[in-house]
């Protein structure tokens, strides 16, 4: 069900201005993968190339290869929907559509895309998605109540429920924390945690202690400078990167010095 | 420190001082009005002079009592407010006139029989053998209605189909965008009367001269619709947050299924309520309608030809045109404002109600 991402020298481009520059990078299967790095660096627009989201953007694109599995993501042919529909995605701020409920909510991504689901079905993906995104025993009295009279946390939770109810091979997550609580960040943690047994996370965060606390691997960015691009400076095991970088610049980030 | 607090309690708190009483402001109105009225009564009096005098006293008095009890800041405070309050009930007045003018000239004519009978043809009643004249404005009520309705059926389609594409589709420099952009501004600018000389004229061509029908005067209206259902619908899409598009697309929703199942739902208390608006801005017009429709007396619920009658051309012609009775004719005019007034009133509130309806839903 999971599958590996190989990142074969991409180049991101906003119409003509490089924002990211030369990442080779290979990302297995059923793991946590964390992108760290200061803000402007490139890396959620990395995360963004790796399901065609950047191309919501008018002028972005890219140059160089992602694979999915041996497939080329921006080959000739490729529809972006069908790539999305394998590679989902959770963002920063919590977004649940306004005009549903919890539970079509969790079901838009089944329901949107035209396909046709039994009740008992409907009922059984909204309970599984639902507590495998530790919201179930919240919200399972209040289904049909709209999904933005949740809390902060609880929204995001549900905005990754939905993101698994498609069942994706690989979960994307741009910052899903930065807005919550430290009790909903744990949740949220611990979710990400259980999902990695069955999904390939792609994390970009902030938090230094969270990228230590849940990631297999860890991806330093950096940038040059403004109106440089970004680029990959150093990927290793996390342990590595936070106990033993081999780079000066990722020591430096990690344990809060700069210049 | 209980002790301290103890010692307070008996006397004025000291934070207080150097402000005027809790009612000063109603004590400076009441006597500004009663030193008016006695600078009135030594001039000859005034309703209007009285209202205009107690402005200028009580905004005088105030600042002079501000300036002098409480600081200068207070003072500009309490100058401004007065000021801001007295331009206020300035704007209103107008609205407040007309409303009562129309209310009070056009309750009269105003009843059952008024909005169920049609206008038409004088004849002899067969039983007392003398000259009726029927009096009524259905035909006029029903021809606003059909002829609104169906500009409404041309304008909405379009305008919001153009403003989907405005929004969601044309990137931001593509040139079909700017022409589109300017000629909605220019849409928006066209005079009434011009619009109604292009139904006029484009139906003469079509079906020969005298083609005066509901249908050439609801094209006229939809010209004057569409630039602002696009311009209202246009900022309701936009006001749909690009995460929600975002979140359909990572689910791997294509872009028509995103526009209609997501942004649409999320924007359609605006954009009913933007069409009713428009809707209310257009079922007033005069100038067009007269010119493509015409006007009559006698019922014509087909839109496709003859002559349709709408209240405000039936208003236009009640003074403008009236029959024997001039008397009659002009109460009839005023009949025909009143119930266009409560037709608009009617529309401003079905709006609000598909607002609230339609509105998304927070509840926990």
């Amino acid at each position: 069900m999971s599958k590996n991402v190989n990142v074969k020298n991409l180049n991101v481009y906003y119409s003509d201005f490089l924002a990211v520059e030369g990442v080779s990078m290979d990302i297995a299967a059923r793991s946590v993968t964390a992108f760290i790095g200061p803000s402007g660096c490139g890396k959620s627009t990395l995360l963004r190339t790796l399901n065609r989201m950047h191309e919501v953007i008018p002028g972005a694109h890219v140059e160089g290869q992602v694979l999915i599995d041996g497939d080329d993501l921006y080959g000739p042919g490729v529809d972006p929907v069908t790539v999305r529909r394998q590679i989902g995605m959770v963002f920063q701020r919590a977004n649940p559509f306004p005009t549903m409920s919890i539970k079509d909510n969790v079901l838009a991504g089944v329901r949107l895309n035209n396909k046709r689901i039994s009740r008992s079905d409907a009922e059984a993906l909204v309970e599984k998605s639902l507590r495998g995104a530790n919201l179930w025993n919240e919200v399972k009295d209040r289904l049909d109540k709209p999904g933005q009279g949740l809390s902060g946390g609880q929204q995001q939770r549900l905005c990754i429920a939905r993101a698994i109810a498609v069942e994706p091979q690989i979960l994307l997550m741009d910052e899903p924390c930065s807005a919550l609580d430290p009790i909903s960040t744990l949740a949220v943690e611990d979710l990400i945690n259980e999902l990695k047994d069955t999904y390939t996370v792609v994390i970009v965060t902030h938090n230094m202690q969270q990228a230590a606390r849940i990631s297999d691997k860890t991806a330093f960015f950096n940038i040059a400078g403004t109106g440089k691009p970004g680029k990959l400076i150093e990927y290793a095991n996390t342990t590595e990167i936070f106990n033993n970088p081999t780079v000066k610049a990722t020591e430096d980030y990690v344990s809060g010095r700069f210049g | 420190m209980s002790a301290a607090t103890a010692e307070r309690t008996g006397s004025r708190n000291r934070l207080t001082s150097g402000q005027l009483p809790r009612y000063a402001t109603l004590y400076t109105l009441a006597a500004s009005i009663v030193v008016a009225a006695a600078i009135m009564g030594l001039m000859g009096f005034n309703w209007i002079g009285l209202a205009a005098l107690s402005a200028l006293i009580y905004l005088i008095a105030i600042t002079v009592l501000s300036s002098v009890v409480e600081n200068r800041r207070r003072a500009t405070d309490r100058f401004i407010r007065g000021l801001v309050t007295v331009f206020f009930i300035l704007a209103l007045l107008p609205l407040i006139s007309t409303l009562w003018t129309v209310v009070s000239k056009g309750i009269g004519v105003m009843s059952w029989s008024f909005i169920s009978t049609s206008g038409g043809q004088s004849h002899i009643d067969p039983k007392t053998l003398e000259l009726v004249t029927p009096q009524g404005a259905l035909q006029a009520i029903v021809g606003t209605l059909e002829i609104t309705g169906l500009a409404t059926l041309f304008s909405v389609p379009i305008g919001l189909l153009t403003a989907i594409y405005l929004v969601e589709y044309a990137a931001p420099t593509f040139w079909l965008r700017r022409v589109v952009n300017f000629l909605v501004d220019v849409m928006t600018g066209i005079p009434s009367i011009v619009a109604g000389l292009f139904a006029f004229s484009l139906f003469t061509l079509l079906m020969g001269p005298k083609a005066f029908s509901g249908l050439s005067a609801a094209v006229a209206l939809s010209v004057l619709m569409i630039p602002t259902v696009v311009r209202s619908s246009e900022e309701m899409l936009r006001l749909v947050p690009a995460d929600l598009r975002e979140a359909a697309y990572a689910l791997g929703v294509t872009k028509f299924v995103t526009i209609v199942r997501i942004v649409i739902p999320t924007a359609i208390a605006g954009i009913a309520t933007g069409i009713t608006l428009a809707i209310a801005r257009v079922i007033g017009e005069t100038a067009p309608i007269f010119m493509a429709a015409s006007f009559t007396d006698s019922f014509n619920a087909n839109p496709f030809s003859g002559a349709m009658q709408t209240l405000p051309v039936m208003s236009y012609t009640g003074y403008k045109f009236p029959g024997q009775d001039i008397e009659l004719s002009n109460n009839l005019a005023w009949g025909a404002a009143l119930l266009l007034v409560i037709i608009v009133v009617i529309l401003n509130l079905i709006a609000r109600l598909v607002a609230m309806i339609f509105a998304p839903k927070t509840g926990r």
